[in-house]
């Protein structure tokens, strides 16, 4: 079987898996990463969604053996040692970004890599239209936007520190 | 998804002697081939990644924009010197998919698969493109062969494809509003392959041109130019989506508001 060595949360591992596991099971299964979610599990809803070398990426749609050598961040990589949530995090908190809270892990890490990819900062319809990979079936996107505007402020402060 | 051999090849060599295997099945980004696995459509004996061929990069010199193959749709969309030299495909690959697809997903991918619905084969055919692979230069005009059918063999792969700068392009596209595909996708463009219109998304062979829109066009380039110039719908796709004969109309509405963009 194929093995992968990747890093997960700042911890190396190396893994033994079937060519055709994805990175999503991996993650889940191998590793108890539940927080990572499947919702639709045909790349359009992004409950699944991590960060893989920093860059967002439907883990349902991307094969384990893939992601060797890379970094992978997932939801629970996100807060502090001691528990301080990332901002993002705590905006979502903050604004009630949530219902059911199932789209919400792969919200926050598609809204991460959007605030990331955008130091210039972002208008609400373009926070509207880079979600257009993950979906709310409680239709919770006001408040998710409004979580995500006001952390962008934060981590863009914060990076510039 | 049923299991297969995994292989990661370092050269175009060992990759292309991986595909010769029956029933061998290239991988760029998987942003197609994952799904189809998953539906167990299809069952390859072994998936050749493609990743560490070094197939990526943009180079842009006077006249051409050549993209390797392996390079992201997100990485087109981001190039400040395809902006500049050719808007028109850095916005296409802006709206292919969603973020996360763009990540991920390539141009050699998507042209090699051919889905009726892409957007790449639009430009590539309407700018009159060059698939550069293994084993030859293949025209964009020769390449497209119907719809998930290219000019490729079992054991070619696209390393680049490279489009000539136009003096006038643009693409637009009516989304499915669910799935976001293309439901008409027209490519607009007067350059150095002449003035061609291409469309996705619409016909029931993939993508094709619209020779009577181009002379119409080559005639006058304006978006009026098109009011009274019909497309015939015998040859498109009807589905729960959309009749046929609504896509004729999507057809000309869609390519005069590409030629409005396009200037």
């Amino acid at each position: 079987m194929p093995q992968v060595t990747l890093t997960v949360n700042g911890k190396s591992a190396t893994v033994e898996v079937e060519a055709r596991t994805l990175l999503v099971e991996l993650l889940r299964e191998k590793m108890g990463l539940t927080g990572t979610h499947v919702g639709c599990d045909t790349s359009q809803c992004g409950a699944c969604v991590v960060l893989v070398d920093g860059i967002s990426a439907k883990s349902c749609t991307m094969l384990a053996v893939q992601a060797d050598g890379t970094a992978v961040t997932t939801i629970e990589g996100l807060a502090a040692a001691d528990g301080t949530l990332h901002p993002m995090q705590e905006m979502f908190r903050e604004h009630h970004a949530l219902q059911c809270g199932f789209c919400t892990p792969g919200m926050v890490m598609a809204a991460i890599d959007l605030v990331n990819a955008n130091p210039q900062g972002l208008s609400e319809d373009e926070i509207r239209h880079g979600l257009e990979g993950n979906l709310c079936r409680c239709t919770g996107y006001h408040n998710i936007v409004k979580a995500i505007d006001a952390a962008q402020g934060i981590m863009h402060a914060t990076a510039a520190e | 998804m049923y299991d297969f051999a995994y292989q990661k090849p370092a050269s175009l060599a060992a990759a292309t002697a991986a595909l010769a295997t029956e029933d061998a099945k290239a991988m760029a980004g998987g942003m197609t081939l994952i799904p189809v696995l998953k539906q167990r459509l299809n069952k390859p004996s072994v998936v050749v990644d493609l990743a560490a061929l070094g197939l990526t990069g943009i180079t842009v010199t006077g006249d051409s924009v050549t993209i390797g193959a392996m390079t992201t749709h997100a990485a087109v969309a981001a190039s400040a010197e395809i902006k500049r030299a050719i808007p028109a495909l850095a916005a296409l690959a802006n709206i292919i998919g969603d973020k996360e697809v763009r990540h991920r997903g390539t141009i050699g991918g998507s042209l090699a698969n051919n889905d009726p619905a892409a957007d790449y084969p639009a430009a590539a055919l309407a700018l009159g493109a060059t698939i550069t692979t293994t084993k030859r230069a293949i025209k964009a005009d020769d390449y497209f062969q119907g719809m998930f059918t290219t000019a490729l063999e079992a054991d070619e792969i696209i390393t680049s494809v490279s489009f000539p700068i136009p003096a006038k392009a643009a693409y637009e596209k009516f989304k499915n509003p669910a799935s976001r595909y293309a439901m008409v996708g027209v490519f607009v463009a007067k350059g150095p392959a002449g003035t061609r219109v291409a469309i996705t998304g619409a016909g029931q062979n993939g993508v094709f041109r619209h020779t009577a829109f181009e002379a119409a066009l080559a005639a006058t380039w304006s978006a009026t130019a098109l009011a009274n110039v019909p497309t015939p719908d015998a040859d498109l796709n009807s589905d729960i989506h959309a009749s046929a004969e609504y896509r004729a109309h999507l057809c000309n509405v869609v390519a005069r508001r590409a030629v409005a963009a396009a200037g």
